[in-house]
């Protein structure tokens, strides 16, 4: 790993956005030595086969991530506690369900 | 004036083929994968640009020949390209020093050419501008970091200048026939393209450190007349055995 380092440049993260007003999706990551060529080697990664709107790169390192030990504590959605959910509560008589 | 404007489209086409064909010799031997993938980008914009201007000039020549037969069918001796683009790639920075200088000229060089009173001409200026913007954008990006680099990569950079500049004056050179075609608002004036360059260049020098060592040296040309370097002719069979060998091959 510590030879990987000295060889490759930073890795940076690719959104891609294929319209305007579009999410920016995460499509993938390329190396590149600095910003513009970054986004110079994710344009020649990712827009060369189809039409894009606008790219962002993002260095890897930049991205904090949850790790696996945490999906217990982060992602259990206790749905066994039935008063999370909103249909869990009655409507009073008299509440119109009409919101139009 | 037919006969003028075959010569200019092959001129222009075969300066296309050739940079193309060097492009793609880095293809699975780039120094890095995304720069690998980037420069056979260029590669396919420059062979599709070729495509255009060749097929194009077998229109014109009403011969029956078309693009492949201009590209495979013809000898070192009857292509027309500048003796600038067939340089063997040698390092990277060779390679990037010869796509800046190819470049600089493409962006000058085209925006002159949508002016043209040629309506083919036009239409292969606008398109090709947008390529060749973004060949410059790369190229000279990494013509500064090149040169405003290491130590290492400085040298190599000034080298690779050293190495090409003597071929860069031909990029500007025009025969009588040019001149007519000139005259008749087809043909760019490329004068007007060498002043613009000549400043971009210097621009480019001072920000990146490096400087052809004698500016002024004896310009080697030929290539337009058909008398090129020894690299031609070898490029030009590795191209071209294939179509030779088995000429009806299909993909």
């Amino acid at each position: 790993m510590e030879n990987n380092k000295e060889t490759q440049w930073n890795l940076w993260e690719v959104f891609v956005q294929t319209k305007t007003g579009a999410p920016h999706e995460h499509w993938g990551s390329v190396h590149a030595p600095d910003a513009e060529l970054a986004l110079q080697n994710a344009r020649d990664v990712y827009a060369r086969r189809q039409k894009l709107w606008s790219v962002w790169v993002v260095p890897s390192n930049a991205i904090i991530a949850t790790k696996l030990d945490d999906n217990e504590p982060f992602f259990d959605p206790q749905d066994d506690k039935v008063y999370r959910h909103p249909l869990f509560y009655k409507i009073p008589k008299g509440v119109s369900l009409d919101v139009s | 004036m037919s006969a003028n404007l075959f010569n200019y489209l092959l001129k222009l086409g075969d300066d296309r083929v050739v940079m193309g064909q060097r492009m793609a010799e880095w293809c699975g031997v780039g120094p890095i994968l995304e720069e690998d993938v980037a420069l056979t980008n260029l590669c396919l914009d420059f062979i599709g640009q070729g495509v255009s201007l060749l097929g194009k000039a077998g229109e014109i020549e009403g011969l029956g020949r078309n693009e492949d037969s201009l590209a495979f069918f013809r000898d070192d001796m009857e292509y027309k390209n500048t003796l600038l683009v067939e340089q063997p790639n040698g390092d990277f920075a060779q390679t990037i020093a010869k796509l800046f200088f190819f470049s600089t000229f493409d962006i000058i060089f085209l925006n002159e050419l949508t002016k043209s009173k040629d309506e083919y001409l036009t239409a292969f200026a606008i398109k090709s501008l947008k390529e060749a913007k973004y060949h410059f954008r790369h190229s000279s990006n990494w013509f500064l970091r090149l040169g405003d680099g290491t130590e290492e990569s400085n040298t190599r950079l000034q080298n690779a200048i050293d190495n090409l500049w003597l071929f860069t004056d031909e990029l500007f050179d025009m025969d009588e026939a040019d001149l007519e075609l000139v005259n008749l608002g087809i043909a760019v004036d490329l004068n007007i393209v060498k002043a613009q360059w000549l400043e971009k260049m210097n621009e480019f020098f001072t920000l990146s450190k490096v400087k052809p060592t004698n500016p002024d040296c004896f310009m080697i040309k030929g290539g337009r007349k058909g008398i090129h370097t020894e690299h031609l002719g070898k490029m030009l069979a590795e191209m071209q055995i294939l179509p030779r060998t088995y000429p009806d091959a299909q993909w």
